[in-house]
This record gives structure tokens, C-alpha cells and sequence, in this order.
């Protein structure tokens, strides 16, 4: 990690971290991207591995999406994690491809950046000696930009747990299977005893530069009944803030008119879930 | 030019050394230096999985990982897979399987198709045709033989299967 964090600092900022390779490989082999040096942190065994810590998860940077797929601390503590995986390309990506690369290179159409954001994870950093934690909704500025320095690695990343009645949901709409969604969803809900809805998240992605928390529609739910109507209006205000921008897969009209649509389903489905978690 | 690196991995059972430049992919290696040319690269940027095969028993592309990083690993190719055969057949089911059901047409994603067909067999011996065609979805054949494919990886698996029953 010293070697690792000193190498970047000797080239910073013409240093490159390569963590699983599978977004900045293929920016290599299209010659799109040319960096004077890359610094691998595979072999850091310190940035591997899931924690159980006081009401978080913390898992290294360098884990593989499909270990944090299987691992059943995470499907148990921090479900829609697990869940977001299963949407990321495919298995042998997933084989390779890290928790932290994918929330560095902060591709506004990928999953886990949504699910941070919704979550309000904490991303642990470390500076030759200087660590800090930067929260996630200052951790994303822009499109494929964080507030990661070049000389800094990302060393792990804190989800805090949920109550165990939270439902979780995650929509997406892609082309095909495990491609890049055109919009997509995070939904995390919970009910009071009352059947009220006591805790509503909602994180957009494919929408924005960065993945998009819309509190307005969060806090419109709270104290609701999380029926049709309640889950329409939420949908609603999350179609009125956003301005999408368009391209090849989608235009911008399009984009938040699904959008609408996949908020009302990641609800619908995040409350059958809690409502069923209440139960059991 | 920067200085070449020693790398020492296991391919297919045998040990290969290797001197490389850092920037060179492992499917490069594969193909150019130790000549297993059965390992396919078509749009060298992970999309296709054509390059696919297994890195300390996973399946990866080739394509995105360097020779460097795999330096130590274990590394299956389509050339080492009839020898995983268990019943000492001269081809594994699975490529037998591909000749039964006529499971390609050009053939080139075919090792890509064999190499992540056999790492999902070894994790469910009876996998559902959904799950294969999901598990399937990260590897392209261009000339949409795919009902043919997952017909083969459902015939394999029964003979697999039906080994392990005697």
C-alpha cells in the first residue's frame, strides 16, 4: 500500500490506479486512454475482504464484485448490494471487476454508485499517511469524476446496515441482459408499525452525470400509506427534477419517462419486501 | 519501451516462463508466445467473450487481463478442457455436446462458449435453460446459433450428469 500510495505521488498526477482492469483495459486497448504509468493494486491483500463492524459493512476496495455477490454477510446485512451485482455485465467481469474501480470510475449509467448514494455510504481514503472519508453524496462531482485526488487511494468503503424490515429494490432498463442501463433505480423503504412508510430512499442512475437522491420525493412519502396513489405522486416529483440527458440509447424525454416508471416499480416492490420482512 | 518482465504460469497443467511487456494482455500471450491460438480475441474489449478462460479456476477475459497480473496463476484454456474429462473421453461433454447438437456455426465464440459453459456446470450441474442463456449472455455469436449452444450445455450436463450417477 506505502509502495503503491508513493508511486503515485512520484507521478502524480500522470499516475493511474489500475484496480479489476475491466472499464480502463478496454479504454487501453482502444488507445483511448494512455497513461504514463499504472499503478496495480492487486496483490494489496489489505484492500481485500468484508467486515462486520458496528451497524456497517465495510468491504476493501479492491473486492471483487462477484465475492460481494455471494458473500452471505452481504445478502444478509446489505441486500441490495448483492442484488446490484447480479445487473453488473457478466460473471467473468464480475470475476474480475472491484467494488471500489466501479465506484471510481463512476460511470453515471453503473449500479453501485446509485446504491452508495442511496445507502450513504462512506468512502475511506488514503494520501501517504493523510486518510479521510469523504461521504458519498460529495464523493461523485461529475461524469466519470470523483473527489478522489490522483495521488489517493480509495482503501474501503463503509455501507451502513438498515433496519432488518427495510425492503430494498433495484430497477433497471437495459438493452439486453448485463449491458449498461438507460436509466435505472434504487429503491430502499421502511414501514412503521402502523404500515406507514417511516424511511424512503430513492437513487436514480443513467439520468445524470452523477447518480441522483431525489429527497423531495423521499420526504413526501414519509408518513404516507405507500399505496398506488402515494407511489404515483413520488414517481411523479422524481420526473419533475430530472433533466436527463439524451443520447444513442435514449432520448431525454425518454429517459424520464421511464424513469418515473421505474420508481414506482423499485417502490412497489421495495414495500411488498418490507411488508413481507415485518412479517417473517 | 518499458523493460520486459519475467512471468512464470501454470497453462493447461504445464508450467510456461515467459518474458513479456507489462502492456501484454494474457490472451496475447497465450496466442503469440505459447501458440494456444484456441483462445479467440474478437472485440478486445470484454464485450464479446470470445478470449474467455479460467484464471485460478474463474473465468475471466483474456482480453482484459495482463500477462503480468496472471504471473503465478493457474490458467485453463480450450486446449486443456478434454482433459478435464472425467470419463477419459478423448473430448469433454461439453464439446461433445457442441458436435451433437451442431452447438456452432463459424466457431469462433465457440471456446468462449465452452470455457463459461464449464464454469457454470461445475457450479450446477442442472442448471435451467434461463440460466443458462443468462449465464451465456456475456458471450456473442454473431451467427446466432444460440438456440443450438444452449441446447449442448443442456446436453452435456445431462451426460455429466448421468458420469457421476455410475
Amino acid at each position: 500500500m506505502e509502495e503503491a500510495l508513493a508511486a503515485l505521488q512520484r507521478n502524480n498526477p500522470e499516475g493511474k490506479i489500475l484496480a479489476g482492469g475491466q472499464s480502463l483495459l478496454p479504454l487501453l486497448n482502444l488507445r483511448l486512454a494512455k497513461p504514463k504509468i499504472l499503478v496495480d493494486l492487486n496483490g494489496i491483500s489489505s484492500l481485500d475482504g468484508i467486515r462486520e463492524a458496528q451497524e456497517c459493512i465495510s468491504i476493501g476496495a479492491m473486492a471483487r464484485q462477484s465475492t460481494i455477490e455471494r458473500s452471505s454477510l452481504v445478502r444478509e446485512r446489505c441486500p441490495i448490494l448483492a442484488e446490484a451485482m447480479r445487473h453488473i455485465g457478466h460473471v467473468a467481469i464480475r470475476h474480475r471487476g472491484t467494488l471500489g474501480g466501479s465506484l471510481v470510475h463512476a460511470d453515471p449509467a453503473a449500479e453501485l454508485p446509485a446504491v452508495a448514494a442511496a445507502l450513504d455510504a462512506k468512502f475511506e481514503v488514503a494520501r501517504g499517511g493523510m486518510d479521510r472519508v469523504i461521504p458519498a453524496n460529495e464523493f461523485f462531482i461529475d461524469y466519470l469524476t470523483t473527489a478522489l485526488e490522483p495521488d489517493e487511494i480509495l482503501r474501503q468503503i463503509v455501507f451502513p446496515v438498515l433496519g432488518p424490515s427495510c425492503g430494498y429494490a433495484l430497477e433497471e432498463i437495459t438493452r439486453r441482459h448485463g449491458d449498461f442501463a438507460i436509466a435505472g433505480v434504487v429503491a430502499i423503504v421502511d414501514l412503521d408499525d402502523a404500515g406507514k412508510m417511516a424511511e424512503a430512499r430513492i437513487a436514480l442512475f443513467g439520468v445524470a452525470p452523477t447518480p441522483v437522491r431525489v429527497h423531495k420525493a423521499e420526504r413526501a412519502l414519509l408518513g404516507q400509506e405507500p399505496d398506488d396513489n402515494a407511489i404515483r405522486d413520488a414517481a411523479a416529483l422524481v420526473q419533475d427534477v430530472l433533466d436527463p440527458p439524451g443520447d444513442i440509447r435514449g432520448s431525454s424525454g425518454y429517459r424520464k419517462h421511464v424513469a418515473a416508471i421505474l420508481t414506482a416499480r423499485a417502490l412497489k416492490r421495495a414495500v411488498q419486501i418490507c411488508r413481507a420482512r415485518r412479517i417473517s | 519501451m518499458t523493460a520486459k518482465c519475467a512471468i512464470e504460469l501454470t497453462v493447461n497443467e504445464k508450467r510456461y516462463e515467459g518474458l513479456v511487456e507489462p502492456r501484454m494482455s494474457l490472451a496475447d500471450f497465450l496466442r503469440d508466445q505459447l501458440g494456444l491460438t484456441g483462445t479467440h480475441l474478437g472485440c478486445e474489449q470484454g464485450i464479446c467473450g470470445s478470449c474467455t478462460v479460467l484464471f485460478n479456476g474463474e473465468t475471466v477475459r483474456s482480453c482484459l487481463l495482463l500477462a503480468v497480473q496472471a504471473n503465478g496463476g493457474t490458467i485453463l484454456t480450450i486446449e486443456g478442457l478434454a482433459a478435464k474429462s472425467n470419463a477419459g473421453d478423448s473430448l469433454h461433454p461439453l464439446q461433445q455436446g457442441f458436435l451433437e447438437t451442431v452447438g456452432f456455426q463459424c466457431g469462433f465464440c465457440t471456446p468462449g462458449m465452452l470455457m463459461t459453459a464449464y464454469e457454470l456446470l461445475n457450479e450446477n450441474s442442472s442448471p435451467a435453460e434461463d440460466e443458462i442463456r443468462e449465464r451465456l449472455s456475456g458471450n456473442l455469436c454473431r451467427c446466432t446459433g444460440y438456440q443450438n449452444i444452449v441446447a449442448a450445455v443442456l446436453w452435456a450436463a445431462e451426460r455429466l450428469r448421468a458420469q457421476s450417477d455410475r
